[in-house]
C-alpha cells in the first residue's frame, strides 16, 4: 500500500512541492481499487491466477509471492537500470561542485548530488528484494553489461548546464517516475515515491539558476540559452524510442510496471515546459514548435533517434569518461570497505 | 568482492514522538553502528524521523513465504471482533 505523504512522514513542509499533491491523487486512485481487489484475489485459485488478479486489480506485488521469472527479469533489468542512472548521474552536476559560483549554490549542489546517491540506494535495495545482489549489479555496471540513461553521456560545458540539467533532466525523469509511483511491483513503487518527492527540490533548483541567469548580464542570460540549446533535445531522447520501436513497453503495460507510452510522456513533458520556458525568457530550440488546437497539445520536432541509439551503444561524447570514472572510484574505494568489513569483524570477535 | 562482508538491515524510523516506526527500505553496512550512520544518511535527510532503528536482515522470523496464506484464514471467520458485528438498539448514545 501507497504511504500517504501526509500521514507516514512529516515531510510535506520540507518538501514544499505539488507532487505531494500529486501523491495524494496517487493514493486516491488506489484506494478505489483496493476494495474491488479484495474480491478478484479471493476468488483466484494457483499462484499464477493470484499474480494475475493482483495485477489485474491494481495491487501490488510483494516480494514474497509467487511472480512470473519474465517479471522478476523485467523489473531486475529496469530498476538496476534505473538505479545506475542515478548514481552515473552524479557526476555531470559532480564536475560543477568545487566550481560553483557562491557557497549557498555549491552546499545546494552538494546536497542534490548526496540525494542522487541515495535515489541509487533506495533503487539498489527494490532491486535486491529480487532475488540479486548490489555487487552483482555493481560488478555489472563496472563490466558494461547493463546500462544508464544515455542522457547523463552529455558534457557539462557551463554553469548554465547544471541550471539544465535540473530543470529539463530531472524534470523528465519527474514525468517519467510519477507514474512509477504506481508501479505494481511495491518495492519499486515505494522507492520511487521517495525519489520523486526529492526531485522536485532538484528541478526548482535548476530552474531558479537558470532564471537567475536569464535575468542577469546578456552573457549570463547567453550562458542559460546555450545550455538550454544543448540540453532540449537530449532531454526529449530520455523517455526512450517512439512507441513504435519500442521493445518492452507492451509487456510491462500489461504487468503494469509502465502505465504511459513514451510518446506520451514526451508530449506531457513538453507541453509543461513551453510555459515554464517563457517565465525563463528563454526559447526551445524548436522552430516547428507550436500550439495545435486540435490535439491540445504542442507540435514539435522529434529528437535524433540515430544518435540516442548511438550513445546508447556507447558513442556519446562522454561514455567511456563516464565509466573510466566510475570504475577508478570504485577501485579507489576499495580499501574503505575493506577496513570497515575487517573492523566489523574484529569488534564481532572481541564481543 | 569485498562488501559481501557486509550484511543486509532493514531500517525502521519513527517518523515522529507518537507515531510508531515504520520500516523505510534497507542497506548494507558492515556493523549496527555503521548501518545507523548510513541510516541516517540515506533515510532522514529531511527530517523524516526522530528515531532509527536498524535490524539485520537475516535475523527477521516472517510468517510465511507467500503473502497470502492461509495462517491468517482464522481471523477470516470472527466478523465478531468487529464492532460493526453489533446491532445497537435505536436511541442508544455514546456506545
Ligand atoms: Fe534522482
Ligand atoms: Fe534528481
Amino acid at each position: 500500500m501507497l504511504a500517504k505523504p501526509s500521514e507516514s512522514c512529516n515531510t510535506v513542509e520540507v518538501y514544499g512541492n505539488d507532487i505531494p499533491g500529486l501523491l495524494g491523487e496517487v493514493e486516491a486512485a488506489e484506494t478505489a481499487l483496493r476494495e474491488a481487489a479484495a474480491r478478484d484475489t479471493e476468488a483466484a485459485h494457483g499462484e499464477a491466477a493470484y499474480f494475475d488478479a493482483v495485477i489485474k486489480a491494481d495491487q501490488k506485488i510483494e516480494p514474497r509471492d509467487w511472480m512470473p521469472d519474465s517479471y522478476r527479469k523485467t523489473l531486475i533489468r529496469q530498476i538496476a537500470q534505473h538505479a545506475h542512472s542515478e548514481i552515473i548521474g552524479m557526476q555531470p552536476e559532480g564536475n560543477w561542485i568545487s566550481r560553483a559560483p557562491t557557497l549557498k549554490r555549491k552546499a545546494i549542489l552538494l546536497a542534490k548530488v548526496q540525494d542522487e546517491a541515495g535515489h541509487g540506494l533506495y533503487l539498489y535495495a527494490a532491486a535486491e528484494t529480487l532475488g540479486v545482489s548490489r555487487d552483482e549489479l555493481v560488478e555489472l555496471l563496472l563490466a558494461g553489461r547493463q546500462k544508464y540513461s544515455s542522457i547523463f553521456n552529455y558534457p557539462t560545458l557551463t554553469w548554465a548546464d547544471v541550471g539544465a540539467i535540473g530543470w529539463l533532466v530531472d524534470g523528465a525523469a519527474i514525468v517519467n517516475q510519477v507514474p512509477l509511483c504506481r508501479c505494481s511491483y511495491g518495492p519499486y513503487a515505494r522507492a520511487m515515491i521517495r525519489i520523486c518527492k526529492e526531485e522536485s527540490f532538484h528541478q526548482r533548483q535548476g530552474f531558479e539558476i537558470l532564471h537567475t541567469l536569464s535575468h542577469g548580464t546578456e552573457a549570463q542570460r547567453a550562458m542559460a540559452q546555450g545550455a538550454v540549446d544543448r540540453w532540449w533535445y537530449p532531454s526529449l531522447a530520455m523517455f526512450g524510442p517512439p512507441d513504435a520501436d519500442s521493445t518492452h513497453s507492451a509487456q510491462s503495460m500489461a504487468w503494469k510496471i509502465k502505465r504511459f507510452s513514451n510518446d506520451e510522456l514526451r508530449q506531457r513533458f513538453v507541453d509543461m515546459c513551453v510555459q515554464q520556458a517563457g517565465v525563463l525568457g528563454l526559447t526551445l530550440p524548436d522552430p516547428d514548435l507550436r500550439w495545435n488546437e486540435e490535439r491540445q497539445a504542442y507540435d514539435y520536432t522529434q529528437p535524433d533517434y540515430d544518435e540516442l541509439m548511438r550513445v546508447i551503444k556507447g558513442d556519446g561524447p562522454c561514455n567511456r569518461q563516464r565509466m573510466a570514472h566510475r570504475r577508478r572510484s570504485h577501485d579507489e574505494g576499495a580499501w574503505v570497505r575493506e577496513a570497515a568489513a575487517a573492523y566489523a569483524k574484529k569488534r564481532a570477535a572481541d564481543a | 568482492m569485498p562488501d559481501n562482508d557486509w550484511p543486509l538491515w532493514e531500517v525502521f524510523v519513527r517518523p515522529r514522538r507518537g507515531l510508531s516506526h515504520g520500516h523505510v527500505g534497507s542497506l548494507h553496512a558492515p556493523d549496527a553502528t555503521m548501518a545507523l550512520r548510513n541510516a541516517r544518511d540515506l533515510y532522514t535527510r529531511r527530517q523524516e524521523g526522530v528515531s532509527i532503528w536498524v535490524v539485520p536482515a537475516a535475523e527477521i522470523t516472517a510468517s510465511s513465504p507467500d503473502e497470502k496464506d492461509a495462517f491468517f484464514d482464522p481471523a477470516a471467520d470472527k466478523v465478531y471482533r468487529h464492532p460493526t458485528f453489533y446491532d445497537v438498539p435505536e436511541g442508544t448514545q455514546h456506545l
